[in-house]
């Protein structure tokens, strides 16, 4: 049976359709005003890449900020859950799941099973987040997928006053130092059990995985290949238990 | 999982009474002036027995619960914030002080009417906000303000100068208030009141300590709606009254194995005012069976605790049950000085560790499985500390969850990612949805 896990997220809606254990498809598309919507276009992708028709799903399962928006849904998990299922699937040794989303950071941690054991999310607050990486960027004018490589070129650490989002945008910041503070909060508060493991679009960023080694001081720690759909990965897995 | 008990539960018996209660309270403020009598207004904290003296007629409306039946109506507490931030105020105040000075500055009441001009405001200062908060009432409107300053340390380190430190103020605020009302104060009226703020205070602990039954007679969301009674006027024989209706009804529910939920599998405490406009959050903890039994806010804001001689925690000895006769002003002062200063919510103003070891105290003998500590940012004074309670707490392997939000203003509120955690939080505790379970089990 084919099973779809449905990442509802602030920013992207990820798809991922598994069928015995291995993925057979992806979609990604942004998330718009209209969640459902841009989900089924997700679907879409997903199944084009299968070569699948949407029949041929049998259960679908939904995680993420937007989790209970989608009707047609069979059931919704919890974006922990999701994320430490997903993580625990594709390095089986994870016990430490960092989630750094569009708009959440989140620190897991977690048995061989994938079952929570711990959680910390950031509060009211995106600095750190990928939203806030999105406004720096703009704030440089840089592109996004160039401020993690332009960071690393980095000499010198320049102290953020202003956290807030909006302010920082007006301030000459040393963007990653700020972004992993927030991750290496929440890191501390679950407390770190080896291995830990990246996921969340965030983690595409390699000045925030250099900078997070750094802080954390840790050598070893993952970043998950796609690391964005883990979370939907997570949501198809928990559709078979 | 499999499907836990069902426990027997039934309405409260004492319900209806409880809210006609409050209802009349409201009406008896508004009206006072048109019967003669004289009205005041101040915090839940304030020594409430003490302006008792100045007659049987003295009405008075505590401004946290007005305030928190206004946050109910989420329309309403937003214009009264807004109302408050068109003056300059900074939104990051106390938000029972911003809906208070709104329904004031747009001279509206909630309960109807315009909003009834106290003749005087009395309110004690412990809190950051609270002085500041009559301050400005009371200019605003033009009467005297008295405040009782009662940061003299933690109830375990009080000792004869600094209880003198109260009483002596509390004389002096005698004083002021027969200089302003020009009433002649009756000392046999105080003594009155302090019996039974002591009785009621020492009963609504009584209450609490009877939750300690599994299954729980009486879930959190319910006892919001009772302990409020004390917080309007914990001095009157009215509200003393019925807090011993309600404990022999406790007892009862006890002695029957009544619950307040009726799949009661998970116990927690939560921590500081809820957000009000959002309590459907316990009954979504309710599908799960999780009942929350209380938090240190809803037993110690105004229940007043001690040590039993079995060493457990439980209500305090009021003065009438240890054989004290109170003759005279200064004895009547100084019990209810000693009285108020042992308030468990005072104590964690001077040291989160004491809140810590108070909530450690419930978790093992309410016999908890979790905490659910709001970081209320609408209230500094009951959330000063809670991060390092959590930390307390964590460290003596409670399971502990934490959301942000605010007791009165839905704008820090954040409803669909705190259902989020809280649902996170069941998974930690090895809990689903007790609906998901029936399911499960009726398709095995």
């Amino acid at each position: 049976m084919i099973k779809a896990g449905i990442d509802v997220g602030a920013k992207t809606i990820k798809v991922v359709l598994m069928e015995d254990g291995k993925i057979r498809g992806k979609g990604k598309v942004l998330s718009g005003f209209d969640q459902e919507e841009s989900a089924k276009e997700a679907l879409e992708q997903a199944l084009m890449e299968a070569q699948l028709s949407r029949e041929a799903i049998g259960i679908i399962v939904t995680t993420g900020n937007g989790r209970k928006a989608i009707s047609y849904a069979t059931d919704d998990v919890t974006e922990a859950r999701a994320a430490a299922l997903g993580a625990v699937f594709l390095y089986p040794s994870a016990r430490t799941v960092i989630d750094v989303g569009a708009e959440e950071a989140r620190a897991i941690k977690c048995d061989s099973s994938g079952k929570v054991l711990d959680f910390a999310v950031n509060e009211k607050c995106a600095a750190g987040s990928g939203a806030f990486t999105e406004a720096m960027a703009r704030a440089l004018e840089v592109p996004l997928e160039e401020l993690g490589p332009l960071s690393l070129r980095s000499t010198q650490t320049i102290p953020m006053n202003a956290q807030c989002t909006v302010f920082a945008e007006s301030e000459v910041v040393s963007l990653i130092h700020s972004k992993t503070q927030k991750a290496d909060i929440a890191v501390r508060r679950v407390g770190l059990e080896p291995e830990l493991v990246l996921i969340g679009g965030v983690a595409h960023n390699p000045g925030f995985v250099e900078s997070f080694k750094r802080t954390a001081e840790l050598d070893n720690v993952r970043t998950a290949e796609d690391p964005e759909f883990v979370g939907a990965i997570g949501a198809a897995l928990a559709a078979g238990e | 999982m499999a499907i836990p008990t069902k426990y027997p539960t039934e309405p409260l018996k004492c319900w209806p009474k409880a809210k006609e209660i409050r209802q009349q309270y409201y009406k008896d403020y508004a009206t006072a002036h048109d019967r003669g009598g004289i009205r005041w207004s101040g915090g839940a904290w304030a020594f409430d027995a003490v302006p008792m003296g100045l007659g049987d007629d003295v009405h008075v409306m505590t401004g946290e619960p007005y305030a928190a039946s206004i946050a109910f109506d989420r329309k309403f507490a937003q214009e009264c914030q807004d109302a408050t931030d068109a003056r300059g105020w900074a939104r990051d105040l106390c938000s029972y002080m911003r809906i208070y000075w709104g329904s004031m500055y747009l001279n509206r009441f909630f309960f109807g009417g315009e909003f009834p001009k106290p003749d005087f405001y009395y309110q004690t200062q412990i809190c950051c906000s609270h002085a500041k908060w009559d301050q400005e009432a009371a200019l605003y409107e033009n009467v005297p303000f008295f405040c009782i300053d009662v940061c003299v340390g933690p109830y375990e380190t009080l000792d004869e100068d600094r209880l003198n430190y109260v009483v002596k103020q509390l004389h002096d605020s005698i004083d002021g208030m027969e200089k302003t009302t020009g009433r002649k104060y009756d000392d046999e009226k105080l003594i009155a009141a302090v019996h039974n703020e002591c009785r009621s205070t020492s009963l609504w602990a009584e209450i609490c300590t009877l939750n300690k039954a599994i299954p729980a007679p009486l879930d959190e969301k319910t006892m919001f709606s009772l302990y409020v009674l004390a917080t309007l006027q914990r001095s009157s024989k009215q509200i003393g009254d019925f807090y011993e209706e309600l404990r022999d009804e406790v007892k009862d529910r006890v002695a029957r194995g009544i619950a307040a939920v009726p799949y009661e599998r998970c116990r927690i405490i939560t921590d500081t005012q809820p957000p009000w406009g959002f309590l459907k959050i316990y009954r979504y903890m309710e599908q799960f069976g999780v009942v929350s039994v209380g938090s240190l806010y809803t037993f110690g804001l105004e229940g007043i605790f001690g040590d039993q001689e079995d060493g457990s925690w439980g209500p305090r000895k009021t003065p009438q049950q240890l054989g004290i006769k109170i003759k005279t002003r200064e004895e009547a002062l100084r019990i209810t000085a000693d009285w108020n200063l042992s308030r468990p919510q005072w104590q964690h103003f001077y040291d989160p560790a004491i809140k810590t070891r108070m909530m450690l105290r419930i978790y093992n003998e309410w016999k908890l499985n979790g905490v659910i500590l709001h970081l209320n940012r609408g209230c500094e004074g009951l959330t000063v500390g809670s991060s390092e309670n959590r930390l307390g707490l964590v460290k003596a392997g409670v399971p502990v969850m934490t959301y942000e939000g605010n007791m009165a203003d839905e704008k820090e509120f954040d409803e669909r990612r705190t259902t989020s955690r809280i649902e996170s939080f069941m998974e930690t505790l090895g809990l689903e949805q007790i609906e998901a379970a029936r399911a499960a089990q009726a398709a095995s």
